[in-house]
């Protein structure tokens, strides 16, 4: 146990990429935290794929013990929290568990837009913040033009930001001793109170079953205690208490200030409730914590298995998958299409992409993945309101009075050269600028965007169209009423429920031709000509004719050739297995998905 | 399935592995040597024979095919010791074909007589092309006048005669084929295989093709109107496609083509060598080593196989679909339900006779033209 003011609670701020991993290996490494031996890159992205794409998915917290220049040792708790817009507001959460934030920026590149996102729900969480100009070893680096920035655009005083080059370790002491020296203590905090602890994250371990990461406000949180959790009502036996250094610690008991896990033989994620306050079932404390909205899916897809007979398996991938993710919702769900499979809500589509991958990789189950699409509200002609996640479901518009669709508030960091591409990209995608500012050769512009746009390929779009320079934050900003219809593809004459898309009507033609030209690259030719179509209601809105295969044939067959010619059959028949039946038409299972992408 | 072989009747093929040069187009197991001792290569060739003959002691032969590589370049007693072994084994059909592929050079021309004492009763020359600069391109050591030349000594010598065109080169409008195939025509004699030009991958051409360099192919459509307008020609001069790259009027047909292609059992002798062989009911697929030097050591020492495959019923259910496509006369419904009667029975002709790809009359049905141009779609769609 340590006392207040020998602890700092902290997390780091940064933008993808700008060193919050490696910084983070440095203070661990520096301290001694992990023998020299064990030290390996990334150690807070534990899982493969959080270390394969460079993000964190759940909170993750390292316990580092420092003795500071004034010859005391201090504790400081390091949360890191997920970067990705789609959990910006798990982001927000942790952040309410910690007093300070190191705000790292890469002195070649300056502010982005996760920077800006995320010092600013750092600064709504109250945080005292040092800004850390990281890669100063690089010869590309502008310390003084990137403090200046840093005034300008978040108005916070760089006077005093560390320069550091986390890969060289340059500077990581005057780091240790800012985070002592200008980070506050926890304020408050009296062990002889009732416990009042905060339930950061939970996580799910194959093991252990589910792990809490909590924040002890007052009391002391012990092994064998019997725990409430005031919002979700559930008891517990504490089976253990510790600290991550990285590795699991027990210790004996975490006090007012500290940062740790607990083990309490919790079955899943989903019985937890993060931001719930964690009291003793006894002796309970007053006032719970105001706690958090559970974050919500605002992206749904449909996933089916390529083969039929996965499905159990996937199933039970599934589960397994939800056990450690309350945020991710599935149902079963049938398409005429594609059998049975899951409508799954995310958090957004990186969230999207994760669970999928996971499925894919560490589940062994191939995937065909449905056109993403947002909740639409439905408002009936006798005033009721029903929320569309599946264009499929759509009813007969004459029984629709209007349509609600989700928005959000985009933030776009962009070297100027690359304005022009971004405000058309923008324009197109039925966006509406709310800002636009210039800061030292960087254009920030800010649109209100309908999410269905940008659900899909507007990362990959604004990535391509400014070679990779341009930073995209977003958050929701509600519902707003558009002129929304349901475009049905048909292809052969018979509609192919996974295509159908919501769109706006005067989008219509364009995204109708832009799905037939693609699905008529993508589908490979048959024996007979094939019309695919785009229509809303019955009208079809584009066109176009698939022609059929004109020649196919092996010239030469004699004795020799038999066994050859049949091996080539069954791996032309193999390759039909990839593919889905739809009428006579077979489509390959990446046609669903490509064929959304717009190249314009 | 039993014995349904028998409706295709039995065959010999020997390989002789060896050529004068390797034509940059070529993917049969052939091999360029300085020197062959004919003698080793007969008493291997024969030792094959007679262990598989007294596996099929007592049938009747219907043909012999002496294919390569350039079986030209084997000595004419050479073919004899292997023709008169298959006489100590099987019985020969009155009417037996007994074909050897020669490539039409002067040094080759001048054994015709030689294979003819031996028993040869058919050649199938090797001309390839009647244009001086396609026959360059393909990598062929003979010109045009020693093509002409060939078919006119071999068609002296022998009763039947065959030859080889490659069509589909660089270059070929539709338009010079049409001129060239009419020439041809003129040349003919009773049968003639028209071969719309393959690249086969671990051949010079398909590097060069990899390699961007191999220019002015047809495109699909030309190749399927290259193709049309060669069936119309054909049938026109009275030599109609019995098969897919294979035309002669009714009566001139490869005899020991249509063993293959009509599901016939055919033992399979010489390097790289396939064999299809039934025996008590089990048809299985035998294939000899690929490489000469293996191939004659292994003979030697008791086989020359490589590996026995014993077919399943689905094996042997896909290569009767699979070869009986290619014939105009199309399979026989009896045989196909002999052969597998559940797969028969699940066989869903009708949308595949809807889109006019497959014909049905008479117990039998086949590929259409239309269905011929997309065989192997339409195959792996009948398996
Ligand atoms: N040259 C240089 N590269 C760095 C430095 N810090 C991080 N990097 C590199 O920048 C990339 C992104 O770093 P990472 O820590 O994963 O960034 P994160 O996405 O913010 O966690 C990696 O390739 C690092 O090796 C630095 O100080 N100097
Ligand atoms: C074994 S080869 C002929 C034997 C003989 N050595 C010769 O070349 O004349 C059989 C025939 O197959 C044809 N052929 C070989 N390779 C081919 C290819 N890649 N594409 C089309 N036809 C081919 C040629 O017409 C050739 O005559
Ligand atoms: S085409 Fe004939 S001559 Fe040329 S390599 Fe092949 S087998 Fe030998
Ligand atoms: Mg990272």
């Amino acid at each position: 146990m340590t006392d207040l003011a020998h602890i700092r609670n902290f997390s780091i701020v940064a933008h993808i990429d700008h060193g919050k991993s490696t910084l983070a290996d440095r203070l661990i490494q520096l301290t001694g935290t992990v023998a020299e031996r064990d030290m390996q890159e990334q150690l807070l992205d534990s899982m493969d794929i959080e270390r394969e794409r460079g993000i964190t998915i759940k909170a993750n917290t390292v316990r580092i013990e420092y003795p500071a220049q004034d010859g005391q040792t201090y504790v400081l708790n390091l949360i890191d929290t997920p970067g990705h817009v789609d959990f910006a507001y798990e982001v927000a959460r942790s952040m309410h568990a910690v007093e300070g934030s190191l705000l790292v920026v890469d002195a070649t590149q300056g502010v982005e837009a996760q920077t800006l996102a995320n010092v600013y729900t750092a600064i709504d969480a109250d945080h005292e913040i040092v800004p850390v100009l990281n890669k100063v070893d690089l010869p590309a680096a502008e310390p003084d033009r990137v403090k200046e920035q840093i005034e300008d655009v978040i108005g916070i005083d760089s006077q005093d930001a560390c320069l550091i080059s986390a890969k060289t370790g340059v500077g990581i002491p005057d780091v240790l001793e800012a985070i002592v020296k200008r980070l506050p203590a926890p304020s408050e905090g009296d062990r002889n109170k009732p416990l009042k602890a905060m339930l950061v994250d939970s996580k799910y371990d194959q093991y252990l079953g589910v792990i809490c990461i909590v924040r002890i406000i007052d009391g002391v949180l012990k092994k064998g205690d019997r725990i409430r959790m005031m919002k979700t009502g559930g008891t517990y036996d504490v089976d253990d208490v510790g600290v991550y250094r990285p590795a699991m610690t027990n210790v004996k008991e975490l006090g007012p200030g500290e940062i740790g896990y607990l083990n309490a033989s919790i079955k899943q994620v989903r019985d937890t409730r993060v931001g719930d306050t964690i009291t003793h079932e006894k002796k309970q404390c007053e006032t719970p914590l105001p706690g958090f909205k559970p974050s919500v899916p605002v992206v749904f897809c449909g996933l089916f298995p390529v083969d039929a007979n996965d499905f159990e398996d996937m199933r039970d991938a599934i589960e397994k998958l939800a056990l450690n993710d309350a945020s991710f919702t599935f149902e079963m769900e049938t398409s005429a299409a594609l059998g049975f499979g899951f409508r799954c809500g995310f958090l957004g589509l990186l969230h999207l992409e994760v669970i999928r991958d996971r499925l894919e990789r560490e589940y062994g189950i191939e995937l065909i993945t449905t056109a993403p699409s947002v909740i639409y509200h439905l408002y009936t002609k006798d005033g009721e309101r029903r929320d569309l996640h599946n264009p499929a479901d759509m009813p007969d518009m004459s029984t629709v009075d209007h349509i609600e669709e989700p928005r959000i508030k985009a933030t776009i960091m962009v070297p100027d050269e690359y304005l022009g591409d971004v405000l058309k990209l923008c324009q197109e995608r039925r966006g509406l600028q709310l800002d636009l500012t210039y800061v030292g050769g960087r254009a920030m512009t800010v649109y209100d965007l309908p999410l269905n746009e940008v659900v899909f390929d507007f990362y990959d779009r604004l990535k391509s169209v400014t070679k990779g320079y341009a930073s995209f934050d977003y958050e929701m900003i509600g519902y707003r009423e558009d002129n929304l219809v349901k475009m049905s593809i048909l292809v052969n004459d018979e509609p192919v429920d996974a295509l159908a898309m919501m769109v706006h009507r005067e989008r219509a033609e364009m995204r109708g031709r832009a799905m037939c030209e693609k699905l008529k690259e993508l589908i490979p030719r048959h024996m007979f000509k094939i019309p695919i179509q785009a229509a809303i209601g019955g009208k079809v809105i584009a066109r176009e004719t698939l022609s059929a295969m004109r020649k196919d044939v092996t010239a030469k067959c004699y004795g020799g050739d038999a066994s050859r010619k049949k091996k080539l059959l069954e791996k032309q028949k193999a390759g039909k297995k990839k593919m889905r039946q739809f009428g006579k038409v077979e489509i390959p299972q990446e046609a669903f998905i490509s064929a959304l992408k717009m190249d314009s | 399935m039993a014995e349904t072989w028998r409706d295709g009747g039995f065959g010999l093929y020997v390989h002789w592995p060896f050529c004068e040069a390797k034509c940059p187009y070529c993917d049969f197991n052939s091999h360029v040597v300085s020197h062959v001792d004919q003698t080793r290569w007969a008493a291997a060739l024969v030792s094959e024979l007679v262990r598989y003959g007294r596996q099929t002691e007592g049938r009747v032969l219907r043909s012999i095919y002496f294919g390569g590589g350039t079986p030209s370049l084997m000595a004419p007693e050479t073919v004899r010791a292997v023709l008169d072994a298959s006489r100590d084994h099987w019985a020969w059909a009155n009417d037996i074909e007994i074909t050897l592929e020669a490539n039409p050079r002067s040094v080759e021309i001048n054994k015709f007589e030689g294979f003819a004492m031996a028993g040869v009763n058919r050649v199938s020359l090797g001309v390839q092309a009647l244009r001086p600069d396609d026959l360059r391109r393909l990598g062929r050591l003979h010109d045009v006048d020693d093509a002409v030349g060939a078919l006119d000594i071999a068609k002296s010598t022998f009763n039947r005669v065959n030859f080889d065109l490659i069509y589909g080169r660089q270059g070929q409008s539709l338009t010079d084929w049409e001129v060239e195939l009419r020439e041809a025509l003129d040349l003919a004699a009773d049968h003639l295989s028209l071969y719309q030009l393959t690249i086969e991958e671990g051949t010079a051409f398909w590097d060069r093709a990899q390699a961007g360099k191999l220019r002015d192919l047809p495109s699909e459509d030309l190749g399927a109107d290259l193709y049309l307008a060669t069936q119309e020609i054909c049938e026109a001069a009275g030599k109609p496609a019995y098969e897919v790259s294979n035309h002669a009027g009714p009566g001139d047909e490869s005899r020991h083509n249509l063993v293959y292609w009509r599901g016939g059992d055919y033992v399979g002798i010489g390097p790289g060598a396939h064999g299809r062989v039934t025996v008590n009911g089990q048809r299985s697929a035998t294939v000899a080593r690929r490489a000469p030097g293996d191939w004659i050591k292994a003979a030697e020492a008791g086989s020359g196989d490589l590996e026995i495959e014993r077919l399943a019923t689905q094996d042997v259910w896909a290569e009767y679909l699979m070869m009986g496509l290619r014939l105009s006369e199309g399979l026989d419904l009896d045989r196909a339900r002999e052969i597998d009667p559940a797969r028969a029975e699940a066989l869903n002709l009708d949308p595949l006779v809807d889109l006019g790809l497959i014909w049905r009359a008479e117990g039998r049905f086949g590929a259409t033209q239309q269905g011929r141009l997309l065989l192997n779609t339409l195959t792996a769609e009948l398996l």
